[in-house]
């Protein structure tokens, strides 16, 4: 078994080295011409505006918690869903492992799905929609010549 | 260990990254092909017959391209956030069964790199582990583009794998096993899991797409409000690995999605097949061509899957960022969770397929939500 | 071969393990950047990971990965990149603090070394390990059955985070939208 780990060592070691030679390769290769406008900071062309570090809203912050909490449930599973489908328990038990199995899960993940009704009730999985705005131009052509076309495409669907 | 031993894990290694980067290279021609088809026009046709080395000249000249480090990013993770991107996409492929096993000189050796019992989990810490090469390329750029791609890849990777893992958790119920090998195995013949856990194979794909930010997840790198997301500063062969990265990404979910839900290298009639061919050349021959028949079952439901992403991406217009957090928080979690109690229940009632009510209840709301739904005007009409 | 064997033994792994592990650790505390330091602390758990794959745990060093190379250490990464913390103004004298640690870390020490020291290992029995003690099933069967309740209870911990988590999250009034 730990030589089967030994072989992801191994693919690790291989995927390392291929990234290596191909950076080394394009190293030898490519031009280095480096000048001051070159390595300027995109910026959609302009002259960049201060540093890019810039404070996110921790609503960001409190998905990554929700998250983290939900990934470890999800590891507590792993384990129950290997067992709870074993033949041998269900026959020791009379088959009463099985709903024994799936009722403390449910009980398990009720609790914690009780967390994230509270988040969702409370809003904090909803996220700012955009409004579309309707644009008031001052329009001279007629509205229901839109209409006219708009019916005339629309027909012979 | 001997030396047979030896140089068969070298060429199983070999092989396996060999058939990968191969099938990423020509992905890239084929994500081409199949938009100028979409779109109605030819796509890459000059380099060489139908534009079949276009892969090599697109990697020739990423290796000729000019690289620079813009001075305001941070160096060395500038150079590190590329290469985790590509070694995480690179291991994924060792754990993937993609074939039955070779007979040669009385060893049997597995068409698989590795054969892990802990497989599955493997895939989904690796899978977990594929956020940092976005999120440290996005910060060590230094650019404002960059940094709200690497904030967007973060959410919502973190957001889509939660329901990923559960609709894994569906499937290792009923398998009993986190051993990818043993889920193929119990698929045999056209057992194939989806036919049981069609609620799991939607959400897994989805995850998939969201997991790979292919479109309509690729908020990222979305270039009509991101320029180029993440990537944005990045040139030549740095640019390279994150794009190479992503093709690959996409071509081991796919073998993923055909392991856990598509029977893997099993096809319909294997056992027939089997038999014709050990009676027609002998036992050792048959079983490799077998094999081999197996393996490119894999293949093609792979490079399927492929393609499905890039018909997908040239189908569906791409998520707004609120949509993209509402269907992973408030639509796919619960629903993973829904799935996993109706597979338990199905399972001690003895119904592989009770999950389908779900399917009939959400058919039948979506039809209802259609004909409820107000007709849809048109636009200057409602102004 | 004969090489190469030796190479990938289990006593030169856990050595270069050990190594690489006390040596990222120590990249942990020393580097100057707190993103540097993140980085430094996956590795460190990734190493770790490995050390459970030679005690044949193999469900637990994925768990490391996921849980804490994948799940905390992007929440950390998140706090620290993209919440921009700004350098604090030493409040109080760096001297203060300074001799404060080290005198916690002497104590520390000191009290380690002393409990060590007393503790006396079980002999190890090879005739009795049972290498499947660390596989997903036992411990499936395991923690099912017998530790039922703590596993339960640990539900109401995680909701506790949970909704501390949200409130901590809270929307206040002029909020930006990113």
């Amino acid at each position: 078994m730990y030589s089967d780990f030994g072989q992801i060592l191994l693919f690790i070691i291989v995927a390392i080295a291929i990234i290596g030679a191909i950076l080394i390769a394009n190293k030898i290769i490519r031009p280095n011409l480096p000048n001051e406008e070159k390595l300027t900071t995109y910026e959609s062309g302009e002259d960049p505006v201060g540093n890019a570090n810039v404070q996110f809203n921790a609503r960001f912050y409190v998905v990554a918690l929700v998250f983290v909490l939900f990934e470890v449930e999800l590891l507590f599973l792993f384990p129950w869903a290997t067992v709870f489908g074993r033949p041998e328990l269900i026959a020791q038990t009379n088959g009463r492992w099985g709903w024994f199995a799936l009722g403390e899960m449910l009980i398990f993940v009720g609790i914690l799905s009780l967390g994230l009704a509270y988040a969702w009730v409370k809003g904090y999985l909803d996220w700012i929609r955009p409004e579309p705005k309707k644009p008031d131009y001052a329009l001279k052509i007629p509205k229901d010549l839109y209409q006219k076309i708009n019916q005339k495409y629309s027909t012979h669907r | 260990m001997d030396t047979a031993s030896w140089i068969i894990k070298a060429l199983i290694i070999v092989g396996v990254f060999a058939v990968t980067l191969l099938i990423a290279t020509y992905s890239t021609l084929a994500e081409r092909k199949i938009a100028g088809f979409m779109q109605d026009r030819l796509g890459p046709d000059r380099a060489g017959p139908f534009g079949v080395f276009q892969p090599l000249a697109d990697a020739v000249k990423m290796f000729f391209k000019e690289d620079f480090i813009p001075a305001q990013a941070n160096k060395w993770l500038f150079i590190a956030g590329p290469c985790l991107s590509m070694l995480t996409a690179l291991m994924t492929s060792a754990v993937i069964p993609f074939g039955d096993t070779i007979r040669y000189e009385e060893q049997t050796i597995a068409v698989q790199g590795v054969e892990l019992n802990v497989g599955i989990l493997y895939v989904f810490g690796i899978v977990s582990l594929g956020v940092y090469g976005l999120m440290i390329g996005g910060w060590a750029s230094n650019n404002k583009f960059s940094l709200l791609g690497a904030v967007r890849a973060a959410s919502q990777n973190i957001s889509y794998e939660i329901a990923l893992g559960l609709s894994i958790i569906a499937i290792i119920m009923s398998a009993g096993s986190l051993s990818l090998r043993d889920i193929v195995n119990q698929q045999h013949g056209f057992a194939w899991n989806i036919f049981y856990q069609p609620v799991g194979f939607i959400i897994f794909v989805t995850c998939a797409f969201a997991e790979c930010n292919r479109t309509p997840f690729d908020l990222p790198e979305c270039e009509t409000e991101l320029v180029g997301g993440y990537h944005t500063e990045y040139s030549s062969m740095k640019l390279g690995f994150y794009l190479f990265s992503e093709y690959i990404n996409m071509f081991i979910s796919s073998l993923v999605v055909s392991t856990l839900y598509l029977g893997g290298f099993n096809y319909p009639g294997m056992d027939w097949v089997y038999a014709k061919l050990t009676a027609l050349a002998g036992d050792t021959t048959g079983h490799n061509l077998a094999t081999l028949i197996g393996f490119l079952a894999l293949f093609f439901k792979g490079l399927f899957g492929v393609f499905f992403f890039m018909w997908v991406r040239w189908t569906v217009p791409r998520f707004r960022f609120d949509q993209l957090m509402d269907l992973g928080w408030k639509a796919l979690f619960p629903l993973a969770i829904l799935n996993i109690f109706f597979t338990g229940a199905g399972e001690m009632l003895g119904y592989h397929g009770f999950t389908w009510i779900i399917v009939g209840i959400m058919t039948i709301l979506a039809a209802t939500n259609a004909v409820k739904a107000p007709p849809r005007k048109m636009y200057p009409a409602d102004v | 071969m004969e090489f190469i064997d030796r190479i990938f033994s289990t006593q030169s792994l856990f050595w270069f393990l050990s190594f690489l592990t006390i040596l990222s650790a120590l990249m942990v505390v020393t580097s100057k950047s707190p993103v540097y330091s993140v980085l430094y602390l996956i590795l460190t758990f990734f190493c770790l990971s490995g050390h459970y794959i030679i005690l044949n745990a193999q469900f637990l060093a994925f768990v490391n990965i996921i849980v804490y190379a994948g799940a905390i250490m992007v929440l950390f990464l998140f706090v620290i990149m993209f919440l921009n913390m700004k350098e604090d103004e030493a409040e109080t004298s760096p001297t203060l603090i300074r001799t404060l640690a080290t005198g916690t870390a002497i104590v520390l020490g000191v009290t380690l070394v002393l409990a060590f020291s007393t503790v006396k290992v079980a002999a190890f029995n090879p005739m009795a390990f049972d290498s499947q003690v660390g596989m997903v099933k036992n411990l499936g069967s395991v923690l099912f059955r017998e530790y039922l309740l703590p596993f339960e209870l640990a539900s109401v911990l995680f909701l506790i985070a949970m909704v501390g988590a949200v409130m901590l999250g809270r929307r206040e009034a002029g909020d930006r939208h990113f």
